[in-house]
């Protein structure tokens, strides 16, 4: 007993060494197996310019430059809404946005935002990009179409 | 009069014998409760929306439960006076401050009287009112979010339950006390209570924007019980009425005691004469010390204030205040039409139900027919101001609503039943029973100038063979009837949790149009608040450890946690970060001495956690708030007292 409190308290504080964990079917591992389709391009690659989603937005107008205003109010916007989940470069909970307009219609981007509980049902890229990203939602965190219009136009700068 | 009374002991006996022989077929049968017709009036297809709200008391749950008209659903249970860990109301540090008083922190309350706001003198759904019985207490609710906003002590008061009735326009929430103590409370033997303890009524003053209460002023009265009351209204706006019991000034066996006058009586106090009197500088301020808590929405956090003195009035000094309408028998309900001329007494030892007139008494004042005078106040004389009788309804009346139409219902105890009758005639049109002995009725709108409704329903005090038998104590029954043609008829039987002493009931659109669904996370000022992931951080002050942590589906941000100890006092504040309506999540840590966080979209609330233990602990999500939620968890890593393990945070640092 009193050389198991020992061991104890001499393992306070100190960083224990990292164990290798255990591979199981990874996912690098599954593609492999599988037999050979069409090569499979994940939804977040996949490059689709006319689909404008499902939502309120039917059309938007991008100005030639970037409204370095809007942009700015867009970047606060997105601060504050949307870091959570969403790393502007990396795979973060939910897919990076940068180059999102080089991938996807204006219009798709901000109906992802304000309306994406139904893009997840009914638009096959969103429904695809739910099972990519292991079916983490895309929170509704009810930004107006001005703030989302923002979000967009801050985008265009990353 | 000893007769009538033994006489009636008699029949309660009897009744008694009824009740405990009736079974469950007998009066399933009678109600016919089964036919298809009745089935469709009280059924609400999926998805539908019922049509009237109803806010019951919950008595010694404390706190109040909303139910739907006419399904008898219950919705939500909100916590108003007692600690509610389904929440952590009363446990979080925000919501601690609420149940603050004079005698320390209070986890617990007896709530019977909700009333909804008004505004010339129909419901305007804004607030609902409730008195706390026993630690004398008034609360106020939002009805856009079904949160408890203010909570205010009454001093001078104990046993608050002439309460909490407002005025035609809510200018006042008035609280009365059931039982006159010492005024100021001092050494004193119990037996001097005659002429020495006496009983405040208070008027709480509402702002009209916040509805935030401040205690206008107190009216002392004499040493009697002060049981029910009820404002004035229309004709008759500008008064408040309160029955006594207790006029003998018992301090002792006052179930024999409080029951030797024939008449006892209904104190009518004209608050405007008293206000205006005040408005003058009138009455005195004397030291007291009750609490004044508030809850601020932008904050999330309630602040405690101890209030250090009340104005009070003695009724002898403004002329014309204050008078006394002898009624017989113990009253209890005091309950006024909604035309404002009719003023029920209902002597619960009474053989009939005394009716008194508002113009007669106006009348009598003028004309200064008094029959004698109580300490100062006149009395007037029970002929001079009554307006009729209804002969031998039943017998135990307690309770009284109206339709609008012109009918009174009544509710009567010893004998189980609701009795319909005309005012004006005073006949009776209808008698139904109920299952078993009826304290309070509610009918939407039923004690305002508006009633709004076609149903009635009536709250029981005994179960006994409507629901399957659970052990020695079952929810109460309530039973609904609906009350829009001649006759009353018997709808639905629904349980109601704790013991409801009272209802207020509206029309749902009114509540649906003004409904909160989230908080906004920009109007968020909590102190402590993490708005964004930016935010998020544990700062160590001392023994004290900050944590400022994020939720959204679904993740805590951070998730990890190091360089907490043994000792310390861990405050997790927890902000959620959706702005989505019905997504709260849940925050639970191994060991919290308090209870679970349930934080709305938008809200922050604080856990203090104290570790005791060395180790790497979890936390986790209590609700189920989307398909990953099992993955929502953490570690906290508590290293020994003497550890220098730095402060460390982070989340998702192995993510590709």
């Amino acid at each position: 007993m009193v050389l198991f409190v020992t061991l104890l308290v001499s393992c306070g504080g100190k960083e224990e060494k990292k164990k290798e964990g255990f591979s199981y079917q990874k996912k690098a591992t599954t593609e492999k197996t599988t037999t050979p389709k069409a090569e499979k391009v994940l939804a977040s690659k996949k490059i689709d310019l006319s689909n404008k989603g499902v939502g309120p937005i039917k059309s938007v107008t991008l100005g030639a430059e970037v409204d370095q205003a809007m942009a700015t109010h867009g970047a606060d916007v997105y601060k504050k809404m949307c870091t959570a989940c969403h790393r502007a470069d990396k795979k973060f909970i939910g897919p990076a946005p940068t180059g999102i307009l080089e991938r996807r219609t204006p219009e798709w981007v901000m109906n992802m935002i304000l309306n994406p509980e139904q893009m997840v049902k009914e638009d096959p890229l969103a429904k695809e990009l739910l099972m990519e990203f292991n079916g983490a939602p895309m929170a509704n965190q009810h930004l107006t179409e001005k703030e989302a219009r923002a979000v967009l136009e801050y985008f265009r700068t990353l | 009069m000893k007769n009538l009374l033994t006489s009636s002991i008699a029949m309660f006996v009897i009744l008694l014998g009824f009740t405990s022989c009736n079974n469950g077929n007998k009066s399933g049968s009678k109600s016919g409760a089964l036919a298809s017709n009745i089935a469709e009036k009280v059924y609400v297809a999926p998805g539908e929306y019922d049509s009237h709200y109803a806010f019951l008391s919950g008595g010694y749950s404390g706190n109040v439960t909303v139910y739907g008209l006419p399904s008898g659903r219950m919705f939500k249970e909100i916590p108003v006076f007692s600690q509610f860990p389904t929440s952590g109301y009363g446990y979080s540090e925000e919501t601690k401050p609420m149940l603050n008083t004079s005698h320390g922190f209070i986890p617990w309350g007896d709530a019977h009287h909700p009333d909804i706001s008004q505004s010339k003198g129909e419901l305007d759904g804004r607030w609902l009112f409730i008195n706390e019985n026993n630690t004398p207490r008034i609360a106020r609710l939002s009805l856009t979010t079904f949160e408890t906003e203010e909570i205010i002590e009454v001093p001078n008061s104990a046993g608050n339950h002439s309460s909490s009735f407002v005025t035609e326009n809510t200018e006042y929430v008035v609280a009365g006390t059931r039982f006159s103590v010492p005024i100021p409370q001092r050494d004193m033997p119990i037996k001097d209570y005659k002429g020495n303890f006496q009983g405040a009524l208070s008027f709480i003053s509402v702002a009209p924007e916040t509805g935030n209460m401040d205690i206008k002023f107190q009216v002392l009265m004499p040493g009697f019980n002060y049981d029910l009351s009820h404002p004035g209204r229309g004709k008759s706006h500008g008064w408040f009425f309160f029955t006594t019991y207790n006029t003998e000034e018992a301090n002792t066996l006052l179930e024999v005691n409080a029951s030797q006058n024939d008449k006892d009586f209904i104190a009518a106090i004209n608050w405007k004469k008293i206000e205006e009197y005040v408005n003058n500088g009138g009455g005195t301020m004397m030291p007291a010390n009750y609490a004044h808590n508030v809850y601020d929405e932008h904050t999330h956090t309630a602040t405690s204030t101890m209030k250090k003195e009340v104005r009070v009035v003695n009724p002898i000094e403004v002329p014309g205040a204050v008078y006394f309408i002898p009624t017989p028998k113990s009253p209890h309900g005091c309950d006024v039409d909604p035309s404002g001329e009719y003023i029920v007494g209902n002597g619960k030892l009474s053989a009939n139900l005394t009716v008194h007139s508002f113009t007669k008494m106006l009348d009598a004042i003028e004309n200064k027919k008094f029959a004698g005078e109580a300490y100062g106040i006149p009395i007037l004389n029970f002929e001079d101001v009554l307006a009729g009788v209804v002969e031998q309804p039943g017998l135990g009346p307690l309770h009284t609503e109206f339709d609008g139409k012109g009918n009174a219902y009544t509710t009567f105890f010893i004998s189980s039943e609701v009795v319909k009758w005309k005012l004006g005639t005073w006949e009776v049109v209808d008698r139904k029973p109920t299952y078993y002995s009826v304290g309070h009725l509610t009918i939407p709108g039923g004690n305002s100038g508006k009633p709004q409704g076609k149903y009635m329903f009536a709250m029981n005090k005994i179960t006994k063979d409507r629901y399957l038998p659970t052990g020695p104590e079952m929810e109460h029954s309530a039973q609904l009837y609906d009350i829009s043609g001649d006759k009353m008829e018997l709808l639905l039987d629904f349980p109601t949790h704790g013991e409801p002493h009272y209802a207020a009931a509206m029309e749902a659109g009114i509540i649906k149009a003004q409904s909160q669904k989230i908080y906004k996370l920009a109007d968020n000022k909590h102190p402590y608040a993490a708005k964004s992931d930016a935010d998020t951080k544990v700062v160590r002050d001392g023994k004290n450890v900050h944590i400022y942590l994020t939720t959204i589906r679904s993740h805590f941000s951070p998730d990890n946690i190091e360089g907490i100890k043994v000792g310390d006092k861990v405050y997790f504040h927890v902000t959620n970060l959706e702005q989505d309506f019905d997504v709260p999540h849940g925050f639970a840590v191994i060991g919290q001495n308090n209870s679970e966080l349930l934080v709305m979209p938008g809200q922050t609330k604080t856990s203090v956690w104290e570790p005791k233990q060395v180790g790497v602990w979890p936390f986790y999500c209590t609700d189920f708030c989307s398909a990953l939620h099992q993955e929502m968890q953490g570690y906290i890593r508590v290293s020994a007292a003497n550890s220098d393990t730095p402060i460390k945070w982070s989340l998702g640092e192995d993510i590709e």
